[in-house]
């Protein structure tokens, strides 16, 4: 193989930076939205003994957003943990970009079929 | 309880199990569940879904750290993560139409397996081996710091390993937990790679394993906002504490202790799951 644009210690440094920085923000708005959360429900009683499951507004990445954009402290939560959903996200998409810079096309292959099934499991089940 | 007591007792709870889970080594995610479900009486799909969105958090955090210091094997990694994506996938459809009963003795039998395992002191890797031929075609060998320079290390039984990573991605979609373990234990016996590799590549690939569960889980409504948002921070700021404490080490007795709590809880578990309990 020639020389490859990027290396990968590069590569593997870029990773670091990408899940460090992902993981931080997403710590970062679920604190945020948890604050509010608390002192807007501090005092009311939850119930978690009987399974229900969530609401819609907080089940699909689309909605989620939406809850963001109203102000929703639950949906700021739910915004800042499907952040940190996508930060392993990320690192597979970005993989696939630097083993296509590197032309190693089995690679290229092996991480589009790791993030065909992410995307599904995100976006497409519902 | 109120949501403020509440909240304020799953963080410490998750904050404990963090930093006991960095100390030793063994990953804290594997306690909050049972912690949850055994002492706060809550429903195992709103605990196991939580402690899925913590498991991501460690992972990641974690992973950043080995990554830079290049003992992850990312083509190792991201050729299993197809085994373990599918296979959380899977799992985590399968969470759903498994009672809370039948799920609970489940992961109170992964739990004492675990528990037996972390007591168990690893064997050295045998210092040379043939390649497996897959793993030529894969280019999947590769080398890792060592204080005489870099090591090179070659990679057997690569079937296997996927075959068992499947395995790791099911109970880590069914159960919410990294399944670390069982990662290990497919890189360890059958790929036969070094310790320090096996370790790391297991962690970088738990996220991603638990990202392919998480969708599932978020579809379904399993993860509530105001449960996970403590489990969350409070796991992360217990394993970063842990972590700076004791960089590396690995006290012996600390295991052994966090083992015997770890069978405890799988012991509990079994024992509600087989009485109706939970």
């Amino acid at each position: 193989m020639g020389r490859a644009p990027i290396s990968d210690q590069q590569v593997d440094e870029i990773i670091g930076a990408l899940l460090r920085y992902g993981v931080i923000l997403s710590a970062a708005v679920v604190a945020l939205g948890g604050v509010w959360y608390l002192i807007q429900y501090g005092t009311t009683v939850p119930n978690y003994r009987v399974f229900l499951g969530e609401p819609k507004e907080v089940r699909s990445i689309g909605a989620i957003v939406g809850g963001v954009a109203g102000f929703q402290c639950r949906g700021i939560i739910q915004f800042g943990l499907v952040l940190l959903i996508a930060t392993p996200v990320a690192r597979v998409a970005f993989s696939v970009a630097a083993f296509a810079l590197q032309r190693d096309n089995t690679y290229v292959a092996i991480t589009l079929i790791v993030l065909a099934v992410l995307l599904f499991s995100l976006l497409i089940m519902h | 309880m109120n949501v403020l007591e509440l909240t304020a007792l799953v963080a410490l709870i998750s904050a404990a199990a963090g930093f006991l889970g960095a100390l030793t080594g063994l990953g804290g995610g594997v306690i909050i569940t049972p912690a949850m479900v055994l002492l706060l009486g809550i429903d195992l799909h709103y605990a196991i879904g939580a402690t899925l969105v913590s498991v991501i958090a460690t992972s990641s955090g974690a992973a950043a750290a080995y990554v830079r210091e290049g003992f992850s094997n990312i083509r190792i990694g991201m050729f299993l993560e197809i085994a373990t994506t599918v296979g959380a996938v899977f799992g985590a459809f399968a969470a759903a139409r498994i009672s809370a009963s039948a799920l609970g003795v489940v992961f109170g039998v992964v739990l004492l397996y675990s528990a037996w395992l972390s007591s168990r002191t690893r064997g050295a890797p045998p210092a040379d081996q043939p390649d497996d031929p897959l793993a030529v075609r894969l280019r999947l060998s590769g080398s890792y710091p060592s204080p005489q320079g870099p090591k090179h290390y070659k990679v057997g039984g690569v079937k296997t390993g996927f075959s068992l990573m499947f395995v790791a991605g099911t109970l880590s979609g069914l159960l919410g937990i990294g399944s670390g373990a069982v990662k290990v234990i497919a890189m360890d016996r059958a790929m036969r790679l070094p310790f320090k590799v096996s370790t790391t590549t297991s962690n970088f690939m738990i996220g991603v394993t638990a990202a392919a569960s998480a969708g599932v889980y978020l579809n379904r409504g399993y993860i509530d906002p105001g449960l996970t948002m403590p489990v969350v921070l409070g796991v992360l700021a217990g394993s970063v504490m842990g972590a700076r404490l004791l960089a590396g080490a690995r006290p012996k007795a600390l295991r052994r202790v966090f083992g015997l709590v770890v069978a405890v809880l799988a012991i509990e578990m079994i024992y509600s799951g087989l009485t109706g309990k939970l």
